[in-house]
């Protein structure tokens, strides 16, 4: 019993984690039409940021709940970078075929990727001691850390927020009304290019909030981004591109499925993750929570 | 009359001059002149330039992105590896007819799922396949060797057998057996895309109804299509194996077929010569951002920026547009 509620968490924990990066890429995607390669290094900017920040705050020698105070900071840099990418790289490209879009992202991937490891170095960086200053707790008799019920609880708030804010506001009316249509949205006096600023450094924020919550219970190394990316297209794909319900579905599933993979099947874990992906895109096309003919 | 039609037949032969016999005399005198090292940038420059030939029949003129050719290229690699391994063939040609039959299986079996998809779909689809196959290969290392791929001494090339030092053998024979295979898919490529296949291809890439109401079957040709487009991809595998010396998972992973992609755009994909000339470009940069720096990628990345930001049409679009300018200026 133990055992399998601990296996429950770590499906949530994969969750969790991959519905910030993935619902950070869909959003990007429903608002704009751009699906951006260079999202996963954004998700590496959050982690490498906190744990840069956790380490300088660490040799300084600050108390140990100023630390938790210092995890957005991964996510500020993230929306940070996704505005000023935006604004340069991004805005010419909008009137261009999408298979300019796509080189242009997948040269970002490579800058970011080597920029990483301009600043930081080739060696992984962790901030651990937040992660052990948490301790572990006691699960039907099972020890099982602590910190990573933050990251849970990180990733609902951040769901049930991101609904609010799409669902429940005067932006997020806006938001939806440029997905639909953003000729009809920009006849009707929204401004269109704040819209797609805003998503796209919404979305990298969420990118990067998942790496900064990630990074005290991993390391930060080179290449985690491309790795968390293809995973993210998995979550996407299933859920469908542009829908933030089936970016959490999505989630869940490819969380569930990747737990139960690395105890059942650890060889096909991942190919059996690519050929669902394969499967829900052969049936239905859009995705499980996709609007048909977009 | 006939001296229009003279002038146009010189032109043609300046054309044929200049594109065909002054490259093709270059590259044969190539490993004459210049050291092995480079006559070897050159071989995977030509290997590549087949693999993008095989890709820009998809993405110039049918007009599909496939974010998956690494699989085409990792399956050719693999099917010479498992060859060498499993079944003791030493035998390049036999390498050659087997990738061919692998690629074209596998190039069947994904192109029947992806070709019902354009657009985005098509890319995200083919990314998920081919990601299908680097995970098996990633993780079946009893099978694959895992990250260390697995060994491809240097085969035998039309039954004669590989001289002792290796390099010499890969600086020349090799290097014209390469030169040879690319020639021949340079001439298959180029009377495909002039066949009346061809234009059909075209005529669904720039209007797929207009297509569809004069009879072509869409999908049936994107199939063809993507399974021609897989064979030379598969074929560019099996020759790069050998002259890697190894089939690892790196031409398997997604980002390769990103590489592919690059090389073709900048070379510039409306142009049939635009993915040889970007193939070798991409490879001779790639080398060098290699060996110049750690941060190559940062180098190869900025150069993508730039190139999709100011030069879309790829280095074939500058050079054309470079001609036509001066031909007003006269």
């Amino acid at each position: 019993m133990g055992v399998f509620a601990i296996h429950i968490l770590n499906a949530l924990l994969y969750s969790s984690v991959l519905f910030l990066i993935a619902g950070g890429l869909s959003l990007i995607y429903g608002v704009m039409r751009i699906l951006n390669l260079a999202h996963g290094n954004l998700y590496a900017l959050g982690a490498f940021v906190t744990a840069w920040a956790i380490g300088l705050a660490l040799s300084a020698g600050v108390p140990n709940f100023v630390l938790f105070l210092l995890l957005p900071a991964g996510a500020i840099a993230a929306a940070v970078a996704g505005a000023v990418i935006e604004r340069t790289l991004l805005r010419p490209f909008y009137k261009r075929p999408e298979e300019y879009q796509l080189l242009m992202t997948f040269g970002l991937l490579m800058i970011l990727e080597d920029l990483i490891r301009l600043v930081w170095g080739p060696n992984p960086l962790s901030a651990t001691s937040v992660y052990a200053s948490l301790g572990s707790i006691s699960i039907a008799g099972d020890r099982y850390p602590a910190y990573n019920l933050v990251i849970i609880a990180v990733g609902i708030v951040a769901a049930v927020f991101l609904w609010a804010f799409i669902y429940r506001t005067r932006f997020g009316v806006f938001l939806r009304a440029t997905s639909q249509d953003k000729r009809m949205a920009s006849a009707l006096g929204v401004n269109v290019n704040r819209i797609y600023i805003q998503a796209f450094t919404l979305g990298c924020f969420m990118a990067g909030l998942g790496g900064a919550i990630v990074v005290p219970s991993q390391s930060a190394v080179l290449g985690m981004g491309v790795d968390a990316l293809v995973l993210a297209f998995i979550v996407v794909v299933i859920g469908g591109l542009g829908s933030l319900e089936g970016a959490l579905a999505g989630a869940l599933i490819v969380g569930v499925v990747r737990e139960a993979g690395i105890t059942l099947f650890p060889e096909i874990e991942l190919a059996v993750l690519y050929l669902i992906a394969a499967f829900v895109l052969l049936v239905r096309p859009a995705g499980l929570f996709g609007r048909a003919g977009t | 009359m006939n001296d229009t039609v003279a002038v146009a037949r010189t032109g043609a032969m300046w054309r044929i001059l200049a594109w065909v016999v002054l490259p093709a005399l270059l590259l044969l005198v190539a490993p004459f002149v210049i050291d092995p090292f480079q006559t070897l940038t050159l071989s995977y420059g030509l290997i590549a330039a087949i693999g993008a030939l095989g890709f820009n029949l998809l993405l110039g003129y049918t007009g599909l992105l496939s974010f998956g050719h690494s699989a085409f290229w990792g399956g050719g690699a693999y099917t010479v590896a498992f060859m060498v391994k499993y079944l003791k063939i030493a035998s390049m040609e036999l390498f050659l007819a087997g990738s061919v039959l692998a690629s074209a299986i596998l190039s069947a079996l994904f192109g029947f799922v992806c070709v019902r998809y354009t657009r985005i779909f098509f890319g995200i689809l083919t990314l998920a396949l081919s990601q299908v196959l680097w995970s098996l290969a990633f993780k079946f290392f009893w099978v694959t060797g895992g990250t260390d791929g697995l060994r491809v001494p240097t085969p035998t090339l039309v039954g004669m057998a590989p001289t002792n030092d290796k390099m010499e053998f890969l600086a020349h024979q090799y290097y014209y057996y390469v030169l040879a295979v690319f020639a021949l898919c340079v001439f298959l490529m180029w009377v495909i895309v002039h066949s009346p296949f061809g234009k059909a291809l075209q005529a669904i890439r720039d209007n797929e109804t207009r297509a569809e109401f004069i009879g072509i079957r869409i999908r049936r040709y994107r199939l063809i299509a993507f399974v021609i487009s897989g064979i030379f991809t598969g074929v560019a595998g099996a020759l790069w194996a050998p002259l890697n010396g190894l089939a690892s998972p790196d031409v398997l992973v997604w980002t390769f077929s990103g590489e592919i992609v690059f090389m073709t755009v900048l070379g510039g994909f409306r142009t049939f010569v635009g993915p040889i000339v970007g193939a070798i470009a991409f490879t001779y940069l790639k080398t060098y951002a290699v060996g110049f720096t750690v941060y190559w990628q940062l180098l190869l990345g900025t150069v993508l920026v730039v190139l999709v930001l100011a030069l879309p049409t790829g280095i074939m679009g500058a050079i054309e547009r470079l001609a036509s300018r001066m031909k007003k200026a006269r």
